[in-house]
């Protein structure tokens, strides 16, 4: 299994502007400062566009390279699960809306995504949008892109999600009607996500690449190479401004980091803390950081000793040297996390739960009331999950004398999804973020969820994240939000020390990239704003 | 050649087949035995129970052992290779994309390793004892014993990073000019060369010291013949043998076992397809890997055992 917890998925949800002005790296903000103000009209849909303190040089051809490569590498939107296939995608695909540096979502190729009960949407599509090979884009197309992940045959990685698309209706060339089995306003957000990217109707082979993104498909070699060429009708005015951009995949870190150094490559994802000391080092190239809700998990399962005893997960969290991580192993990427996945800058983040602090004397008081005095506990950890085997590390230092004997067991990252993940009874877990908390809430939390990693279960949680698919008021919302968010602090296995800010290297050449919270390398469209300096 | 040389080649090929036959099923067995399977590797984090058995399904996971061992072993002989699991393509045509650059690179390798190593062997088995062999002796040993990986990050360091003289990557373009081949390829063979080189080089001293030191040599030497002519025209061609063994040994790494060298330089060659097929449990792909690299090791000891057969002065005549 690739690396694909390390950078699924990545867009956020819907973020204030005045809370993520403050997550811009110092880079973009004195950007933005030299560029005299914060450019904010550009053309509705497109307000990306108007940020670059320089004209963009037009042409030129860009080289980057992801961590991710394999022989699973695809242009199918309903099988891409890591940073690799996203950035590929977006190459070459649109979505019907996309999230900007704000985290506002914005329409694409839909004009307009409106409902007034959250169970209907109508979706109006622009005009005038052609694909690749000429053929204009129809509700046709939207339908099929939309529909297939619900066949199981086609095995989407969006499979779960879909579900809730019960109907839909062409209504003419332009407009899809959308009926859910239950209300939820996410859905903006949620199409903006890689697996909804619109393909042809009745594409069955993906390895053309025909969709309507800003670069046409010229190769493409899974586990190798993707180059695209720009595409002259793209939607947007303008954009994008290379001629041709060539996407190599780089599994391995130092290699890559090389690669950046030795004029190879032009921007490459995914650095470890000890490369961005490296490149920071140097006056030619620079590291992107954008605040991410990525984070590595302590899970501690509720269904089987000794996570059963709510006293000694609470003691577990009362272990954790969050500090301790974010300055030594980020090396200050990162953020203190309240053992919740929501982020600090999140605007539904619930800021009444502190982190706890380091606090070995509560530990060992909630070990003895657990009667684990004595007790062996082994913590599973597995390289390659950022911050794993170090956290392991350091619980077992710092819990010394709280009367549990902790073991850290390494064990191979192949194979450790399938084999470790939410089968031990404490180990190690990665989750990247979701477009939405709901989307996070139903994959990780809830009593039904596939993927419930501490084997958590409670009525009150699972009956707000339903309540609050369907709540429009955002005050409501963010209270219910936050209410879940006090029953995952009090009650669920899963300990989370810290968020993992992602973090790319860049050569001063490439102009036009800045942070942006929805993923690595811009969100992965990077290729669609970048140029080169001459 | 007479029969009893023809006989010694068929038995060699036979035995190669045997074990080629031993290594599938070998290597099928222990394949099914890795946890996991290519549907939950291929779903990954987003797996429900629905799209994994659809999948299974699909691919055919859900036939017993045997059946799949027995129609893969069939297929084989066919020349059908099977469906990858992880791309749905054709084994075959995954592979054909792949052998180019391995045996591109193991090419230019052999084309460099190979006559610098017998220079190097025979320099230093014509001056035994002297400063040039002392020399040749102990660099060799210390190039032996520096791991590649650690050769390959030094020089990538020092002439890719700070230097900017060659490519720290060798993505090997289809069309490139003549520079930027050479600049793509020097690291990689550089480094292969350190490790091969050295080894040959030191088998070759050792096999030709072993003919020099023997009395039809000492003969020949006495009776007026030169040193250069006496081991060229003399010791070499009994030399042979051993020498092309430890050079068919030495080139088989090049199948398959240059998986760091691949890695270091984001190499696209078979090695690295293994790996890969590994961790996505793609096994057919990681089965037709297997047996080409036991095909390609076992008809390198065929060529080299075929050599030691021919230059035997016993059966030459």
């Amino acid at each position: 299994m690739s690396k694909f917890k390390k950078e699924s998925d990545a867009v956020n949800p819907a973020l204030t502007r005045a809370l993520t002005e403050g997550s811009l790296s110092r880079r973009s903000l004195m950007k933005l400062l030299s560029a005299g103000a914060v450019m904010s009209t550009g053309l509705i849909g497109f307000p990306e566009m108007g940020f670059a303190a320089e004209t963009p040089v037009k042409g030129g051809k860009l080289r980057a390279a992801m961590s991710n490569a394999s022989a699973t590498d695809t242009l199918d939107p309903a099988k891409g699960n890591n940073s690799g296939d996203y950035t590929r995608q977006f190459m070459f695909y649109s979505g019907l809306t996309e999230l900007d540096k704000n985290l506002q979502v914005h329409p694409a190729l839909a004009e307009s995504v409106e409902s007034g009960d959250g169970v209907t949407w109508q979706i109006k599509l622009r005009k005038g949008v052609t694909f690749h090979d000429g053929k204009p884009l129809t509700a046709k197309d939207v339908i099929y892109s939309l529909s297939r992940h619900k066949d199981p045959a086609v095995a989407s990685n969006a499979f779960k999600l879909a579900d809730q698309f019960k109907t839909f209706t062409a209504v003419n060339d332009n407009e899809v009607q959308l009926v859910l089995s239950q209300a939820n306003f996410d859905v903006p957000y949620m199409l903006a996500a890689a697996p909804f990217l619109i393909v042809q109707d009745g594409t069955k082979d993906f390895s053309k690449g025909i969709g309507t993104g800003p670069f046409k498909l010229k190769e493409f070699t899974p586990g190798v190479r993707s180059v695209g060429v720009k595409n002259p009708n793209y939607f947007k005015p303008g954009l994008p401004h290379l001629d041709e951009v060539e996407l190599l995949g780089v599994t391995d870190q130092a290699a890559r980091v090389n690669a950046l150094m030795s004029g190879d490559l032009h921007i490459i994802s995914t650095l470890g803390a000890a490369d961005c000391k490296r490149i920071k080092a140097t006056s030619d190239f620079a590291v992107l950081e954008s605040k991410s809700g990525m984070y590595t998990n302590l899970i501690v399962r509720t269904d089987m000793k000794p996570g059963s005893n709510e006293d000694f997960v609470l003691g577990m969290k009362y272990l954790q040297p969050r500090e301790m991580v974010v300055k030594t192993v980020l090396q200050g990427y990162g953020d203190v996390a309240n053992d919740t996945p929501v982020p600090p800058w999140h605007p539904f983040y619930n800021a009444d739960l502190k982190p706890r602090p380091l606090d070995v004397e509560k530990a060992k008081f909630h070990f003895k009331k657990a009667g684990m005095v004595g007790a062996n506990v082994e913590i599973i950890t597995t390289p390659n999950i950022e911050g794993a085997v170090e956290g392991g590390q350091l619980i077992q230092q710092v819990a010394r004398n709280t009367g549990v004997n902790f073991k850290v067991r390494r064990v191979p990252y192949d194979g450790y999804w399938s084999t470790h993940w939410t089968k031990d009874p404490v180990g190690y877990g990665s989750i990247n973020p979701r477009p939405t908390l709901d989307m996070l809430f139903s994959q990780f939390y809830l009593s039904s969820a596939s993927n419930n990693e501490s084997g958590w279960k409670n009525d009150q949680f699972d009956q707000l994240v339903v309540a609050a698919r369907g709540e429009r008021d955002q005050a409501k919302r963010k209270q219910m939000y936050g209410d879940m968010q006090t029953l995952i602090y009090d009650h669920c296995g899963t300990i989370i020390p810290t968020f993992i800010s992602s973090t790319d290297g860049y050569s001063k050449k490439v102009k036009g990239v800045e942070a942006w919270p929805s993923g690595m390398m811009m969100g992965y469209r990077f290729h669609e704003f970048a140029w080169l300096s001459a | 050649m007479n029969r009893y040389m023809m006989f010694l080649i068929a038995r060699r090929a036979g035995a190669g087949i045997l074990t080629l036959l031993i290594v599938s099923a070998v290597v099928f067995f222990i394949t099914s035995l890795l946890p996991g399977d290519a549907a939950q590797m291929i779903l990954g984090q987003n797996a429900t129970p629905e799209t994994v058995a659809a999948l299974r399904q699909q691919l055919g996971l859900d036939q017993p052992l045997l059946v799949r061992y027995f129609s893969w072993l069939g297929g084989m002989l066919h020349g059908d290779f099977g469906i990858s699991f992880a791309s749905h393509l054709p084994v075959a045509q995954l592979v054909a994309q792949r052998i180019p650059a391995t045996f591109e690179l193991a090419a230019i390798t052999t084309l460099i390793c190979v006559p610098l190593a017998l220079v190097i062997g025979i320099a230093a088995a014509m001056n035994r004892g002297s400063l040039i062999d002392r020399f040749l002796v102990v660099s060799t040993m210390a190039t032996v014993a520096v791991p590649e990986f650690l050769v390959a990050t030094v020089a990538v360091l020092i002439f890719a990073v700070k230097l900017h003289w060659v490519s720290a990557m060798s993505f090997g373009s289809p069309n490139m000019d003549l520079l930027s081949y050479l600049k793509s390829y020097a690291l990689p063979v550089l480094t292969l060369c350190c490790v091969l080189v050295a080894q040959m080089a030191r088998m070759t001293r050792a096999a030709i010291i072993n003919q020099l030191d023997s009395p039809y040599l000492e003969m020949a030497r006495l009776k007026g013949v030169s040193p250069l002519r006496a081991v060229l025209r003399h010791a070499l061609p009994n030399a042979v043998g051993p020498i092309a063994n430890s050079i068919s040994l030495s080139l088989s790494y090049l199948f398959g076992g240059v998986i760091i060298i691949e890695t270091i330089f984001s190499y696209p060659g078979l090695a690295s397809a293994l790996v890969d097929a590994v961790s996505n449990r793609d096994l057919p792909v990681v089965q037709f890997c297997v047996m080409l690299f036991a095909a390609c090791y076992l008809l390198l000891l065929l060529a080299a055992d075929i050599l030691t057969i021919a230059f035997n002065p016993k059966w030459r005549s």
